[in-house]
């Protein structure tokens, strides 16, 4: 209902991204839900027509747009399949780290080729002891001479097995709490890195999520990213980077439940009239549109914000996930409600959309840890105010 | 390797709207799109360029409103491309088309191959392929759901209507490629980025030193003298009674009509 005034060049992307949505992803999605595949076609797609580069400078072969359009080709996939845009968003995580504390050799190595989506990405926080209180990682890298040597478990890994490309957080000085983690590149292949089982999620079926161990598993020293100690501020920074990017996919999503259930709506007949006459129908569905708005408001928002060049980002970043994230939870219940019968149905997309939606809610931080962060931010920019 | 990809515009069915009187398409009403058949083929042309370090130029005969199709074949893998349009094309049959595509190959060329899809969504003549080889005194290969490119000869394995043959085709040739062989590329947003506001270059008929008499309607040996739904009319007639005697009344009446 709104225009929101893209470019040319913005209104390109999503033109391009619906086209994947309609041709490669719309087709298939419901049979990779069913069978937990991780397909590898939608991917190639993606990467024939360039949109794993396009927040990566242009001097390492990206396009060189920023967090928005990123988000406005995560929106667009996501109302086709937000386990495809989850692969998708999640090789963008991986790669922030590389991009925020890479070094030029690194830069040069690495971005390229993610852009091209030759390589997928993913990034390694989570551990089964260190979910929410992410300081509380177990992971060790020891240094030998030229080397680094990893050892421990991470934990619900995106694009576990399916990428090449690793960004692993580990405790490099356990002493000196979350000041003695650092950031690496690690590599599919590398001698003592393992791929885990994979996951049996609720949603997002369409895209892998593993275990990764590490047993004494050797890097060179030049794959450490930034200094030793930085691992923790470069995992936080990458997150407020990329949260707007899950608030994006929860505004995608919501909008195909709204599109499927509203078609719906207006077709079934009951008591002789459409549904959607009936008041209790379509003021749900009224509501359902407003939340939508006012979350795709604060998602571009916040990604816009970002792009500026703004420094304190943590809690516009926060925000946008959560309430993005929120709304699409509530938006695809009640879409499931407001089509009955066929809502609850497999042969129907809206309930693959609701599970899918809770994943949202969880990953790259709980709306509750986003919570924390937005009250933890407000003094900064909220000033007592005095009146009388 | 230089080829050529023979791309044509077609209305997208769902925008096409029909004379009721004339019973022929309102064109001018539709949305174009890019013919679903000659994606297959121009994705066989681009890999074929990818694996032999070639090069691709996309034609396509149509109204200058076609030209964004062909940006987005450029988006899509061609090196070049250009519209052949003027207004002394128009009316044109397969006979009429394929002489200005077989003008194009000449002036743009030379080719060492000619790639088009397999059959038109709108006229499914699947004709113009063939035709272009004659004009040009080529061998054709058509429904081609396989290319291997070795020593200067192309191994292509072809559809026919009993299965398949794997036949060797010597270069210069003009193939048509069988939909759904291969996965179309979606178009690269950094070529599309690249293109921005370029024109695409269109040749006319005199750019293309074409005979005037070969040219659209007066080139155009089919003529359409009525376009027609198909009516069916079937006479029913039931046998009744014990199987014998109905398997005996049925041979009398097949018998009767000349039938066995």
């Amino acid at each position: 209902m709104i225009d929101y005034f893209f470019t040319p060049a913005q209104k390109l992307i999503v033109e391009i991204a619906d086209r994947i949505g309609q041709e490669y992803i719309a087709p298939y999605a419901r049979k990779w839900d069913e069978d937990e595949v991780c397909d590898p076609r939608p991917l190639w797609a993606l990467a024939k027509a360039d949109l794993f580069g396009l927040f990566i400078p242009e001097e390492y072969g990206g396009l060189g747009f920023g967090t928005f359009e990123n988000c406005l080709a995560i929106e667009t996939l996501s109302k086709y399949c937000a386990g495809v845009a989850t692969t998708f968003a999640a090789s963008g995580l991986g790669a922030y780290p590389i991009l925020i504390a890479g070094s030029k050799e690194q830069k040069q190595k690495y971005l390229p080729r993610i852009a091209s989506g030759e390589k997928l990405c993913a990034f390694a926080l989570t551990e089964p002891q260190a979910g929410s209180d992410a300081a509380a990682i177990k992971t060790t890298a020891r240094k030998e001479g030229d080397y680094y040597v990893l050892n421990g478990i991470k934990q619900w890994i995106t694009n576990g097995g399916v990428a090449d490309i690793y960004t692993v957080i580990a405790v490099t000085d356990p002493k000196k709490g979350a000041r003695g983690a650092s950031a690496f590149i690690v590599e599919k292949g590398d001698p003592g890195f393992v791929i885990g089982k994979k996951e049996k999620k609720m949603g997002l079926r369409a895209s892998t999520t593993t275990e990764l161990f590490f047993s004494n598993c050797r890097i060179p020293k030049e794959r450490l990213l930034g200094r030793e100690g930085m691992g923790f501020i470069i995992a936080m920074k990458t997150l407020d980077l990329s949260r707007p990017g899950v608030g994006a996919q929860a505004i995608g999503l919501a909008q195909g439940a709204l599109q499927v259930a509203l078609n719906h709506a207006r077709s079934r007949v009951q008591f002789g009239q459409p549904v959607y006459n009936f008041q209790a129908v379509s003021h749900t569905f009224a509501e359902m549109a407003m939340r939508l708005e006012a979350a795709r408001a604060l998602v571009y928002s916040a990604a816009r914000f970002i792009d500026s060049g703004a420094k304190n980002i943590s809690g516009a970043s926060a925000m946008a996930k959560a309430y993005a994230t929120d709304v699409a939870m509530w938006v695809t219940e009640r879409a499931v409600q407001m089509m009955g019968g066929f809502g609850y149905m497999r042969d129907f997309p809206v309930e693959k959309m609701m599970r899918d939606a809770k994943c949202l809610q969880i990953y790259e931080g709980t709306n509750e840890i986003q919570r924390n962060i937005i009250a933890r931010e407000l003094p900064k920019f909220v000033k007592p105010l005095e009146l009388g | 390797m230089h080829i050529m990809a023979c791309l044509k515009p077609v209305p997208e069915p769902d925008t096409v709207k029909v004379d009721l009187e004339t019973h022929t398409l309102k064109r001018e009403s539709a949305k174009l799109i890019l013919n679903p058949a000659d994606r297959f083929a121009l994705e066989a042309a681009v890999r074929l360029k990818e694996n032999t370090q070639g090069k691709v130029t996309a034609v396509m005969m149509g109204p200058p409103n076609a030209a964004p199709l062909l940006k987005e074949a450029f988006a899509c893998g061609a090196d070049e491309v250009f519209l052949l349009s003027d207004r002394a094309f128009a009316g044109a049959d397969t006979l009429a088309t394929s002489y200005v595509l077989a003008k194009a190959a000449e002036r743009l060329g030379p080719f060492d191959l000619i790639v088009c899809g397999k059959v038109s969504l709108d006229g499914e003549t699947a004709q113009v392929g063939p035709e272009l080889a004659a004009w040009l005194g080529w061998p054709s290969v058509i429904w081609v759901k396989e290319i291997t490119y070795k020593d200067g000869q192309l191994v292509l394995t072809r559809l026919t209507d009993e299965g398949e043959e794997v036949v060797s085709l010597t270069l210069p040739g003009v193939i048509t490629i069988e939909p759904e062989s291969n996965e179309p590329r979606p178009p690269s947003l950094k070529r599309l980025l690249s293109w921005a506001e370029k024109e695409v270059p269109t040749l006319t008929a005199e750019d293309l030193a074409a005979e005037p008499e070969r040219l659209g309607l007066s080139g155009s040996p089919t003529r359409v003298l009525d376009v027609f739904t198909p009516t069916y009319e079937g006479k029913k007639e039931y046998l009744s009674g014990p199987p014998e005697e109905v398997v005996e009344q049925l041979v009398k009446i097949l018998k009767e009509r000349g039938l066995i």
